[in-house]
């Protein structure tokens, strides 16, 4: 059973429109990106899932019930974009506070607080708090009672590089542990190696959705091959554009070709053939990449459509 | 533990953390002890004069007092926790709306019963300790019927403070809006109850008007607290309207109740109105 089930949802609020005909589901232990530009729709499809909204039309079903059922809620957890909290009490004392709400044990507050690095600042008020201190209460929070699927909008704001690596960290570990996770974000590099599944979302339609290895297969953007310190760069220039490869010097020395069509391992081979070249990168279109690239042939359709 | 006690819990430790509990005790308690000893100092008298007159003196004052504190407490219960963020995040819980708000209701009852308590009882203590020669027996029951009153006159504007709370879109909205309700319960209604009797020059029903006072719920709380105590009192203003009125003191009680419970359920249905 799907641990959500977006059936052609659309969510208008007044006469605006921002999600047409949604379809998208989560398994079990699965972590779905949810990526798109500001106003995309990524946090109306959250809202949609936690119950805050009703759907215009379509359906969304939360494990197999209706969203607002609180049988639901008591195994989601949910981290808003921008979170708060009470400015008067201290970061332990908001925590017990939510703990009871959700009928999650008071041990876990502890352990919550030193997993997200709060421990010596506990006592203190929230008010005095960092922006990037909030968020990791906000993720405490989000854990508490140890939910089935976790939303997390915008999770890595006002991290430092250091607690954004330690939040990925611990989202491989509640993955591993069956935990379905909805993760919002425009920051993209990173995030590719903890998510299974990517949804690239654009004013409330759905682009492209599956694993990264699919969207590379179905965008076909090229993998960069870089070799730097060659002898001869224009001769293997000169063969490769004649071969129909698009070349571009790189640095003093060096080449970068763009291998299209599974073309990356022959090249890889002639380069190591002719020349010596000291370094070799090889680039696969990253997360921002395909990123762009949808976003690119979306809005080149929507101008011929507009023409 | 059930949610709404949850909810209760930290609006009372709210009020204990802010001070809002110890300063309204203290206030009632001033107050009172001052009314009772100097009330009667306009007629040329010192000293505590009688029950009925203290509590006639206790009555106007907690009338203008009640709701200002109650609303003062309340307005932001809603459009506060949604403008700070957290409304949101209590919404995605295992808990109603109406579980929030009656939480709140709890929490914020209870700071008004237990500052009521302490701070007129405070009073009471003094009278039953430094006047010689009161009745004990009437004055429990007077200063208990009193405080129950004011409590439920409390409970009555925190209702309407949830309701406007649901309401509005901003805090400032909220307490705006709260002023007015008090000016209107407070001031404006008696005012215009009066002006109607002055106007109208007996044009109207008579024995319609007195029950125009059962929609106001300071008039309501007052002539609960007015009564019983025999020919010793005498009203004044639209008080005296209510001695044409003829209803039991339980219907009283009853429209008191009434207008405990007519306000939480608009707010309530405000509140589910309310978007996310």
């Amino acid at each position: 059973m799907n641990v959500v089930e977006i059936d052609g949802v659309s969510q208008r609020y007044g006469r605006a429109t921002v999600l047409h005909g949604l379809n998208l589901n989560l398994a079990p232990g699965e972590v779905l990106g949810l990526f798109g530009h500001n106003g995309a729709g990524k946090t109306t499809a959250m809202k949609l899932v936690l119950g805050l909204l009703r759907a215009s039309a379509g359906q969304v079903r939360v494990f197999g019930r209706a969203p607002s059922d609180p049988h639901v809620r008591r195994w989601l957890g949910y981290l808003p974009e921008n979170v708060t909290f009470y400015p008067q009490l201290s970061g332990v004392e908001t925590l017990r506070h939510f703990a009871r709400l959700k009928g999650a044990p008071m041990h876990q507050v502890d352990s919550l607080l030193e997993d997200v690095g709060l421990t010596a600042a506990a006592t203190r008020r929230v008010k005095t708090y960092s922006k990037g201190m909030r968020q990791r209460l906000g993720l405490a929070q989000a854990l508490l009672g140890e939910p089935r699927l976790l939303l997390l909008d915008e999770p890595t704001v006002g991290l430092d590089p250091f607690a954004t690596q330690d939040l990925y960290r611990l989202l491989d570990r509640l993955r591993a542990a069956g935990t379905s996770i909805i993760l919002c974000s425009h920051v993209l590099p990173g995030v590719e190696a903890h998510i299974n599944r990517a949804a690239i979302l654009t004013q409330g339609r759905l682009l492209a959705l599956g694993s990264l290895a699919q969207l590379r297969a179905e965008a076909g953007l090229p993998t960069l091959i870089r070799g730097s310190g060659l002898q001869r760069v224009e001769v293997l220039q000169k063969r490769w554009s004649a071969a129909g490869h698009v070349t571009r010097p790189w640095g003093d020395e060096g080449l970068q070709v763009a291998a299209c069509n599974g073309s990356k391992v022959e090249l890889l081979r002639q380069l190591l053939a002719e020349d010596s070249p000291s370094d070799v990168e090889i680039l696969a279109p990253s997360l921002e990449d395909l990123y762009r690239h949808y976003m690119n042939s979306h809005q080149i359709t929507a101008q011929e459509a507009a023409l | 533990m059930s949610p709404v006690w949850n909810m209760a819990r930290k609006e009372f430790c709210d009020g204990l953390r802010n001070r809002w509990l110890l300063a309204i005790s203290l206030l009632f308690a001033v107050l009172a002890i001052g009314i009772a000893w100097l009330g009667a100092a306009a007629a040329g008298q010192l000293g505590f004069t009688s029950i009925a007159a203290t509590i006639a003196s206790l009555a106007s004052l907690a009338t203008f007092l009640m709701p200002l504190i109650a609303l003062l407490l309340a307005y932001d219960a809603i459009v506060g926790e949604d403008e700070s963020g957290t409304l949101l995040l209590l919404l995605t819980y295992p808990l109603g709306r109406g579980q929030i708000l009656l939480g709140k209701f709890v929490g914020h009852g209870l700071i008004l019963a237990l500052a009521t308590v302490l701070g007129f009882g405070c009073a009471m203590l003094a009278i039953a300790l430094l006047v010689d020669d009161v009745e004990l027996g009437v004055l429990l029951w007077a200063f208990g019927r009193f405080m129950l009153t004011s409590t439920l006159l409390g409970w009555v504007f925190l209702g309407l403070a949830y309701a406007l709370s649901s309401r509005c879109a901003e805090k400032s909205t909220a307490a705006g809006l709260a002023l007015g309700v008090w000016f209107f319960f407070v001031l404006v209604f008696d005012l215009a109850l009066l002006a109607l009797l002055v106007v109208g020059k007996g044009q109207f029903n008579p024995q319609g008007l007195p029950w125009l006072l059962l929609l106001n719920p300071t008039d309501v709380y007052r002539l609960i607290n007015l009564s019983g105590f025999g020919t010793g009192t005498q009203s004044i203003g639209v008080m005296a309207l209510g001695t044409d009125l003829d209803v039991p003191p339980q219907a009283l009680w009853a429209c008191l109740l009434a207008w405990v419970a007519g306000p939480l359920a608009l707010a309530y249905g405000m509140f589910l109105r309310r978007g996310a």
